[in-house]
């Protein structure tokens, strides 16, 4: 499943690559692009544990910069 | 495009203008009459050092806070904590000295380097920002209301509500939400958005209306034929917003040195501080020259320049009608040299024209005979000659004949006993006639009268007007032409001479098209890109094979959008240079900025370990690059191009 969200206070560029490089390691993640411009992610992921993976990605996102969250 | 600054920004300019003023003051006073001698004793260092870090923390308690919640969540290299530790590191130092009876030095440059990131970040932030939303904004065709009628009432509801089958009203100067057909009013609306070009296109009753563009004049009922997921607008925005996930090897390449670059700087000023300082045992000078590059440790200027050109790039394209899926095409396009193109449809018009009719004294009778033959005929040779005889002799085609059409021949038309023949020629022959065998370019249609021949009328399919310029532009460019046609060899000759075409292939099927573009892209070089131009109709698996597909008139064929790479919005085929010269353009300014801020970030390590430069200047180099970059990556968007001048509405 391929789904995109929009990422809500995005604020630093390095970051929305450094995120990106942390959700691509989460397990079930087939792909992710992080675009700081469009502040938007398409994740593309498992169908069975989508809600997981993006529960798993927002906890990486809250590592890198704590104020972004995954607009649902 | 008016940009507020969020309650956030506000508050942080108020805080770093008023940083600002207390430490001009305080740095003034110092240097004026020395606030640690004035006080004087061993300890007269503490006033500076409590004046300064009051400042310090003014300006910097978000950074060191932001450091140190993620060091808790295990982000060493982040770009918070690297200035909080080279801002510390030299207030330490400054301690040390005070404490050791030296003449202090140093607290002032941990407050100004703070005090210029934080000046720095918001300068980038706020730039940042208002590009991005300058250039979204180009882009925003997504239209945010439809009135539909329902049960007689017009109820304002978001467009994806809307069901096919819906009447929707639409008022002059707004948006078209949906698909449709015009059911009530005539009206003129504009494609701009859509196509870039500003052009008032006229709709009656029965018309179709695409979503994104504009009802300029009166108001109108449609009646919605595609759902708000299918229609124009949506495929059209959907392109565009996905264009930025499809990186170019530019951006990937500063996201991977990016992960290098942070931790390898922070090696090194490790390195520079242990070593050197460990031989010369003068470890103050030597720490304060590390903590130099921590200063420099962040890939800023690129990680946003970079994108934000690419960005900039493609909204540029985008509001001139050329809509390109993916920075990595822009890329590729701005490489491009082999130019391979399809004929009929896109260097021709597609549709067919009489080039000529021999012999040149029986031109009327010969028109005239054929027209009756043809009229009412839907074949584009049967309407491209009634057409050359209605505009040139004007008059009413003779009617009454009986018309027989002979399938793959031609047709036969009878009156008394009056026989016409239009037809090839194998009609000419199984009527016994005849003929003088034609053998020049295009298509030849033979004209007898009772037996007799008459003539033959020549069929071409005419050249665009602009054909020819793009030929020579992109040949100027250095760019190799390749033309591929199903048309007979003599017609592609003709045809490619006339453009001024390099090369090509004549006799293609459909499928020998794709092998032909194969065999091309086997033979080029690894340094070519191989670009394919077509009417996106049924040219779509060249479209896919080739390095980039360009489809051309691609509003409202979806078909096009989705095979190809780049679309142009507008039939034009002078969309192509332009938009090779936007990509070169937007190249050029990714290569200065990457060049740029790689060698004044060199520039700075190297002089701050060789101890020339201090922490002033490191700071002033690296948020000073960033913006620098960041306004060079804005030009980008700045391209004016010669339509852009009649066009009244700026921003």
């Amino acid at each position: 499943m391929k789904k995109v969200f929009k990422l809500a206070d995005l604020d630093c560029a390095n970051c929305a690559a450094k995120m990106q490089n942390a959700i691509e390691k989460i397990d079930g993640v087939k792909s992710v692009t992080i675009s700081f411009m469009t502040q938007r992610m398409t994740l593309e992921a498992d169908d069975d544990s989508f809600e997981s993976i993006v529960a798993k990605a927002q906890k990486a996102i809250k590592k890198i910069e704590p104020d972004c969250t995954i607009v649902r | 495009m008016k940009y507020r600054l969020s309650k956030k920004e506000q508050k942080t300019g108020i805080r770093i203008i008023a940083s600002l003023i207390a430490f001009v003051a305080v740095f003034t006073i110092d240097k004026c009459i020395d606030l640690a001698s004035s006080v004087g004793g061993k300890l007269g260092w503490l006033l500076p050092f409590f004046l300064y870090l009051a400042i310090y923390a003014t300006i910097g308690y978000d950074v060191i806070f932001r450091a140190v919640r993620n060091i808790a969540h295990g982000q060493i290299f982040d770009e918070n904590f690297l200035m909080v530790v080279a801002t510390v590191g030299a207030f330490a130092l400054a301690i040390f000295r005070g404490a050791t009876g030296q003449k202090i030095e140093g607290f002032d440059e941990a407050c100004a380097v703070l005090l210029f990131y934080q000046i720095g970040e918001f300068f980038q932030r706020y730039a940042t920002g208002k590009s991005r939303k300058s250039i979204s904004s180009l882009m925003d065709i997504r239209p945010d209301v439809a009135h539909v009628l329902r049960d007689g009432e017009t109820v304002d509801v978001y467009p994806d509500e809307v069901q096919v089958g819906e009447t929707i009203i639409v008022n002059p100067g707004e948006k078209i939400p949906l698909d449709g057909i015009c059911v009530l009013g005539d009206t003129s609306v504009d494609l701009k958005a859509l196509t870039g070009e500003s052009l008032p296109c006229a709709v009656a009753e029965g018309g179709n209306v695409i979503s994104g563009s504009v009802n300029l004049t009166d108001r109108i009922q449609v009646l919605v034929q595609k759902e708000f997921h299918d229609s124009t607008v949506s495929k059209i925005l959907e392109l565009v917003e996905n264009a930025s996930d499809k990186k170019s090897k530019a951006e990937n390449f500063i996201t991977k040195f990016a992960r290098y670059y942070t931790p390898t700087v922070v090696l090194c000023a490790l390195l520079l501080a242990i070593i050197p300082g460990a031989i010369t045992n003068n470890w103050s000078a030597w720490i304060y020259r590390a903590l130099s590059f921590l200063v420099v440790s962040c890939p800023c200027a690129l990680v946003i320049s970079i994108p934000l050109s690419f960005f900039a790039g493609l909204g540029a394209a985008s509001r001139d009608g050329i809509l390109i899926k993916g920075s990595n095409y822009l890329e590729k396009l701005s490489k491009a040299n082999i130019f391979v193109f399809d004929k009929t449809g896109t260097l021709t018009k597609g549709d067919f024209a009489v080039s000529g009719v021999f012999p040149a004294e029986r031109r009327e009778e010969a028109l005239r005979l054929a027209a009756i033959c043809e009229q009412g005929l839907s074949h584009p040779i049967a309407v491209s000659i009634t057409k050359r005889y209605i505009e040139d002799y004007g008059d009413e085609i003779p009617d009454g004949y009986a018309i027989k059409n002979e399938s793959g021949l031609g047709v036969i038309a009878t009156l008394g006993d009056e026989i016409i023949l239009t037809g090839n020629q194998k009609l000419m022959s199984a009527h016994g006639v005849q003929t003088q065998e034609y053998s020049g370019a295009g298509t030849a249609v033979y004209v007898a009268k009772n037996g007799e021949y008459v003539g033959q009328i020549v069929i071409e399919d005419e050249l665009k007007q602009s054909s020819p310029a793009l030929i020579a532009e992109l040949n100027g460019m250095g760019c190799r032409t390749v033309m591929l046609t199903g048309d007979s060899e003599l017609t592609a000759q003709k045809v490619a001479q006339s453009v001024g075409i390099s090369e090509y292939r004549a006799s293609l099927l459909p499928q020998d098209k794709v092998n032909a573009v194969e065999q091309m892209l086997a033979a080029k070089s690894k340094h070519d890109e191989l670009c394919f131009v077509g009417d996106g109709i049924n040219d779509a698996p060249v479209l896919m094979r080739s390095d980039i597909g360009i489809a051309m008139g691609g509003v409202g064929s979806d078909a096009a959008i989705e095979a190809s790479d780049i679309v142009l919005m507008q039939d034009d085929l002078m969309g192509i240079p332009a938009a090779k010269r936007l990509a070169k353009r937007t190249m050029g300014i990714v290569t200065q900025n990457i060049a740029f801020s790689l060698a004044v970030k060199a520039a700075i390590l190297v002089l701050s370990a060789l101890g020339i430069t201090n922490m002033w200047i490191a700071v002033f180099g690296d948020v000073g690059v960033a913006i620098l970059a960041i306004l060079n990556a804005m030009r980008v968007g700045m391209t004016k191009h010669k339509k852009d001048k009649s066009d009244p509405k700026t921003d």
